[in-house]
């Protein structure tokens, strides 16, 4: 689950990281009675106004600007919110923004220059275990960093049993080339970051960028934190923090129906059981000429009433032109799915679109005869390369 | 021969008494699966389908000399389980239970790792060896005796690989579901390596999707141990759009080196013998044994 940048500095404060600090808005006006309480608590006397989605590349669609008095605090807010944000990480039509981050300016001038790092805590797939990533090369895009200089990434991974050890938070520190009051300031940062990862049971912290600033202090200014979907049950306030209007309406629905089900921008629709055979099956409409417009499992039980959610769900995409339904039967009989399809059809009695079902697996023939004895304007198929060449022949 | 379970195994099933446990392990007895009992914290001593049902996994490996379990815990215990199993000496440990948090896994991997024992999954349909053990969930009746394995990461996509094999007149060895989670036990260059190892396994299927460097790693190994035993993989997810979870915890495309395209490209280049589409598997299988 994805929160946004002001979410993500909660938790990370929360934890004793250093941050940026900062006030939501939601309108104009709360913008300036944000800035002026951050005036008042920070002694900052710029704000920088930050449209808070779930999109990187903020910066880069006009979404992040500094504001040097009241009154650009007042005009910036109000552009920003309610704006379509494009990034080069949203679809092209952006995301809106309900809400903003106004924030104190930390790049202000001192003793020394300010600095831009890169850190993130995540999993590394291959060995099981977290680690941190970090560079020198911080507030730029990381991928461009890993193709150009591959040399200023680092990584520091960490044993579960013993946790993060000091002299690995002082590793990090050398090598980012910091000394006196920073160094140590780093060591405490990266300390409880990773205290934070493990305790919010997240899959993914990116702090672009960790800022020294002119008096070596080092803080967070930017926060992307996803929180491990599958430990939510145990971080219910963090649970709370989902905005459901950063997701995909359908998706949203589907979710409540527990329907496993990703919207895509193709003209095939496809009702699956297993998220293996759903993707194998999102493949082969590709190869017959379609593209897919979903991805969706239905998991173990395609009953009736689940089938007619599904048909639903995948319906509300104006986009579909033909429907896939490809149920491998094992414990659950292919009859009776073939049953509940049919049913679910009768029952939503509107269905313009064609439907071809592939049914294999316990009691497949018997699942045709259903499909082929209703009458319904259905196409049945028992072979999965059957099923791609209806498809193709509706298409085309 | 086969790889994991066979007719000997010794099992038991943990989380014995629950619906999931219940159910499957009832198909598996059916099957004639060789199911030596079950553990249920605070059930211990009861019967429960004509088994016993014992507190500790500990206690079912010196009452009724269990090697191989499988897990139906529900995912906040699932980690826990698994640890218990390790601890308790059981050498295989299957495990089926979806959502365990990562966190848990990184524990638990870290914990099994210098122990004797291998672990299956999670989020795993199980393993099978036709005609001696099913301990898994797959409907065992697709699944023919024969000469052929089977590596997966899914479920229903394995199942499909395996009808495919004996509608072309073969059949299976063993067929091993890895699971779709980011950090599983048995990876799929660890389950092709037992089966190209096997000497009754002929061909082996390797079926990954998008998602982790796991396919990869096994196309190396098969090029560097030279082995003339082919190898038929396929990749689901090639239409699978970037930084989305696709069902599957661990099916995200995360860079340019997970993608569909960029792992059947590395298996080729390795002599893996890859399908683009997945209705040709079982034809291609033929085709490669001759």
């Amino acid at each position: 689950m994805n929160l946004h940048e002001y979410q993500g500095k909660e938790i990370l404060a929360s934890f004793g990281v250093r941050i940026q600090r900062g006030v939501v808005a939601h309108n104009a006006k709360e913008a300036v009675d944000a800035a002026k309480q951050l005036t008042a608590e920070t002694g900052t006397g710029w704000h920088v106004i930050k449209a808070q989605v779930h999109a990187g590349g903020r910066g880069k669609g006009g979404g992040v600007k500094l504001a040097k008095n009241l009154k650009e605090v007042e005009e910036i807010a109000g552009n920003i919110i309610g704006m379509n944000l494009i990034t080069p990480q949203t679809s092209a039509e952006g995301k809106k923004v309900h809400q903003v981050l106004v924030a104190e300016d930390v790049y202000y001038p001192g003793d020394s220059e300010t600095s831009e790092f890169y850190m993130s805590v995540l999993l590394n797939r291959g060995t099981g275990r977290n680690m941190i990533m970090y560079s020198t090369e911080g507030g730029m895009d990381i991928e461009e960093v890993a193709e150009s200089t591959p040399h200023l990434i680092f990584t520091e991974e960490i044993d579960p049993a013993a946790g993060l050890l000091p002299f690995q938070a002082r590793k990090i520190a050398f090598n980012l080339g910091l000394s006196g009051t920073a160094f140590k300031e780093m060591t405490k940062f990266v300390a409880s970051l990773y205290k934070a990862y493990v305790e919010s049971d997240s899959s993914m912290f990116e702090i672009n960028p960790v800022l020294k600033t002119s008096d070596d202090k080092i803080m967070a200014v930017d926060a992307k934190v996803s929180i491990d979907d599958n430990a939510l049950y145990r971080r219910k306030q963090y649970a709370e923090m989902r905005d459901l209007r950063e997701e995909n309406a359908i998706e949203v629905e589907a979710g409540a129906l527990g329907l496993n089900y990703v919207d895509l921008d193709g003209n095939v629709g496809c009702m699956v059981n297993g998220a293996g055979l759903a993707m194998a099956t999102m493949d082969l409409i590709k190869m017959a000429g379609g593209e897919p417009a979903n991805f969706l499992d239905v998991g173990g039980t395609a009953d009736a009433k689940r089938v007619e959610e599904a048909f639903r769900i995948i319906l509300k995409d104006p986009e579909v032109k033909a429907i896939l339904i490809n149920i491998f039967g094992g414990i659950v009989r292919c009859d009776r799915v073939a049953q509940g399809i049919v049913d679910a059809y009768t029952n939503m009695g509107n269905i313009k679109v064609p439907i071809i079902v592939r049914l294999q697996g316990t009691n497949a023939e018997l699942a045709k005869e259903i499909i082929d004895n209703s009458g319904l304007d259905v196409q049945s198929a028992v072979q999965f390369q059957e099923a791609a060449d209806k498809v193709k022949a509706v298409l085309s | 021969m086969s790889v994991l379970v066979n007719k000997d195994s010794k099992i038991i099933v943990q989380g014995f008494t629950g619906s999931e446990g219940t159910f499957h392990a009832g198909q598996m007895i059916d099957y004639g699966t060789n199911v030596v009992g079950g553990v249920t914290p605070g059930k211990g001593g009861q019967e429960h389908l004509g088994k016993p049902v014992f507190n500790t996994v500990l206690e079912a490996v010196e009452k009724v000399g269990a090697d191989t379990t499988i897990i139906f815990v529900p995912p906040a215990f699932a980690a826990d389980a698994i640890m218990e199993a390790a601890n308790a000496g059981i050498k295989v440990i299957i495990t089926i239970t979806e959502g365990i948090p990562v966190a848990d896994m990184v524990k638990a991997s870290n914990y099994i790792k210098d122990k004797d024992c291998r672990l299956v999954g999670p989020n795993c349909p199980g393993v099978i060896t036709p005609g001696e053990a099913k301990v898994g969930i797959m409907p065992g009746f697709v699944f023919k005796e024969g000469n052929v394995g089977i590596v997966s990461k899914s479920g229903t996509l394995t199942y499909e690989a395996a009808d495919q094999v004996v509608r072309q007149g073969l059949g299976i060895t063993t067929a091993i579901g890895i699971g779709g989670d980011p950090i599983i036990g048995t990876t799929t260059k660890e389950a092709v390596e037992l089966l190209i190892n096997d000497s009754e396994t002929e061909c082996v299927v390797m079926i990954g999707e998008i998602g982790g460097q796991l396919e990869a790693d096994a196309a190396e190994w098969y090029k560097a141990s030279g082995s003339k035993k082919p190898i038929v993989g396929f990749i689901a997810g090639e239409t699978a759009p970037a930084g989305r979870t696709m069902g599957h915890a661990g099916a995200i495309v995360g860079g340019s080196d997970d993608t569909a395209q960029a792992k059947k490209r590395i298996m080729r280049e390795c002599g893996i013998h890859v399908v683009d589409s997945p209705a040709e598997i079982g034809v291609k299988v033929k085709e490669v044994m001759g």
